[in-house]
């Protein structure tokens, strides 16, 4: 039996009048992989970043049903948003290192978070960049800035410093879509290990990428949830005509 | 014909251009001329001899460096916050636009009436009395818009990416503002702080009540001692004593100093920012 970390009831987003989610009802599987894919505008990443309440940003959202994690309704008014996304991290599309030092980007939410013994710090951010897989490329200049990384590096700078605060929970927004095959096969490998300890959520509208590194596959169109199950079954027999049409290159 | 109105409109450009460009080095050759002649070591480190006839003007330098410093150490602290609200919390593009209307309408107060304002408020009000710290204060109200534009500016080109990995992380508001937000935006904020001493730097009538004095002997002892400033300085020796045809060598001399130290500053602030924007790689 499979252990849910995050479920969606009856979960619709409205940005101003665009109704961007639409009911949509998904359970996200512990310690796995769940891609979800689909045309752009579709609200997979609108959907993604629910699960960190990262829409808050966005002025005149408004959102309707819930959302749990580990049972509990992170949209409920007591609902402590900072902790949540100390719980929740996030990898981003656009490659995101702060201009600071390649250190202080992975120490920057231990800081947020009150860590002042700096023998501390200097063990997680080494296990963190460990875990991140880019250890060995950036340990000798720990203190240059991460703009001197490449972006795949940077990419896997982002991932350490999510790492570091030891979250519970990862969302990638299309990770790789501004990296090239190399680089992305890294980041993929990366994927693959960290399901071990963490679950993770990415969102892409490469096929070939959701199938490669994901467990369970969401389908999404026009808002809607339009099919979600096993990635083997999802590609091997859709139920959905307009999944199968997708997969087909038939539209996308 | 249209071939003709055109070659008539670059002229007229190429004429205006020229205009300012003259203008500028007019100016500049016509104060460097007047001025080298009595520019010297001792003219920058003395203090003014025998009633202004002779002497340095060094009190005033110092004068006008307190002045500067002191409005700008007010100023950049308020304007930076300033800019911080409006940037960052303010909510609501009507309330937003209110105090905007209110910022520029406070850069575009005559400085004389800033000096008339000190002079109620600082002067007499507070009871500072014509010293230092009235005219700092006067002078960072009078460099405060800059100092708020320039601070906005530089936050709101803080690229969105940087506040939402801050959150991502769990930071609240004020961590983001002041760990990713601020360490990004602080060359333009710098760029935005020299200028404004530039300003203060060269401005007479707001220290004109409520700081300058026409002479003293030696240096001010504290911020509540009044001083002599560089423009004040010129403007008392055109405009009072008995002996113009030693005072005004001098007050063109001194006009010579307070260009290039306003220039200076202004080059300061152009490196600043070309620097900043080289390493900018976001």
């Amino acid at each position: 039996m499979v252990k849910h970390k995050i479920l969606t009831k009856g979960l619709s987003l409205w940005y101003g009048e665009n109704h961007a989610l639409k009911d949509i009802n998904i359970s996200i599987p512990e310690k796995a992989v769940t891609a979800i894919m689909g045309p752009s505008g579709c609200g997979k990443s609108t959907l993604l970043r629910c699960f960190n309440r990262l829409n808050d940003l966005v002025d005149g959202t408004r959102v309707k049903g819930g959302v749990l994690l580990d049972g509990e309704n992170i949209y409920k008014d007591s609902m402590d948003v900072f902790l949540l996304r100390r719980r929740v991290g996030m990898v981003f599309q656009k490659v995101n290192p702060f201009p600071k030092t390649i250190f202080e980007n992975v120490a920057y939410g231990l800081r947020i978070h009150g860590s002042k013994d700096g023998g501390k710090i200097e063990d997680r951010v080494r296990e963190s960049l460990i875990d991140a897989a880019i250890w060995d490329e950036v340990k000798a200049d720990l203190h240059k800035s991460a703009f001197d990384l490449s972006g795949g590096q940077q990419q896997r700078l982002c991932i350490a410093r999510a790492i570091a605060i030891e979250p519970e929970v990862i969302l990638f927004d299309e990770p790789c879509s501004a990296l090239d095959p190399i680089s992305t096969a890294k980041i993929e490998k990366l994927i693959e290990e960290l399901k071990q300890i963490f679950t993770i959520v990415i969102v892409t509208h490469n096929m070939q990428q959701a199938a490669r590194v994901s467990d369970y596959t969401a389908f999404m169109l026009l808002g809607e949830l339009v099919e979600f199950g096993k990635t083997e079954r999802i590609f091997t027999a859709p139920e959905d005509k307009r999944t199968e049409n997708y997969l087909t290159g038939k539209f996308g | 014909m249209r071939r003709k109105k055109e070659l008539f409109g670059i002229l007229a450009i190429r004429l205006s251009v020229l205009f300012a460009l003259v203008s500028l080095l007019a100016i500049l050759i016509f104060i460097a001329l007047n001025g080298l002649k009595v520019l010297s070591i001792g003219f920058l480190l003395e203090s003014p001899k025998e009633g202004m006839t002779k002497g340095g003007i060094s009190p005033a330098i110092v004068g006008s460096l307190w002045l500067s410093l002191g409005s700008i150490s007010f100023a950049l602290p308020l304007g930076v916050l300033s800019a911080i609200y409006l940037a960052e919390y303010a909510k609501g593009k009507r309330l937003i636009r209110i105090i905007k209307v209110g910022i520029n309408a406070l850069a575009g107060v005559p400085s004389v009436v800033f000096g008339l304002f000190g002079l109620a408020v600082f002067v007499k009000f507070f009871d500072f009395g014509v010293s230092i710290i009235s005219g700092s204060l006067t002078l960072g109200i009078l460099i405060l818009p800059t100092i708020i534009r320039a601070s906005e500016e530089a936050v709101l080109a803080v690229p969105q990416d940087f506040r939402e990995a801050s959150f991502s992380l769990g930071a609240n508001k004020w961590q983001t503002v002041r760990k990713a937000v601020l360490p990004s935006a602080l060359s333009g904020i710098l760029t935005g702080a020299i200028l404004g001493i530039g300003r203060a730097a060269g401005e007479t009538a707001p220290i004109l009540f409520t700081a300058a004095t026409f002479y003293q002997r030696g240096l001010p002892h504290s911020i509540f001692d009044d001083v002599m400033a560089l423009p004040y300085h010129i403007y008392a020796l055109m405009t009072e004593g008995t002996s113009p045809q030693y005072q005004v060598p001098i007050a063109y001399g001194t006009a010579l100093v307070l260009l290039l130290l306003v220039l200076g500053i202004n080059l300061v602030a152009i490196i600043v920012r070309t620097r900043a924007r080289r390493a900018k790689k976001w």
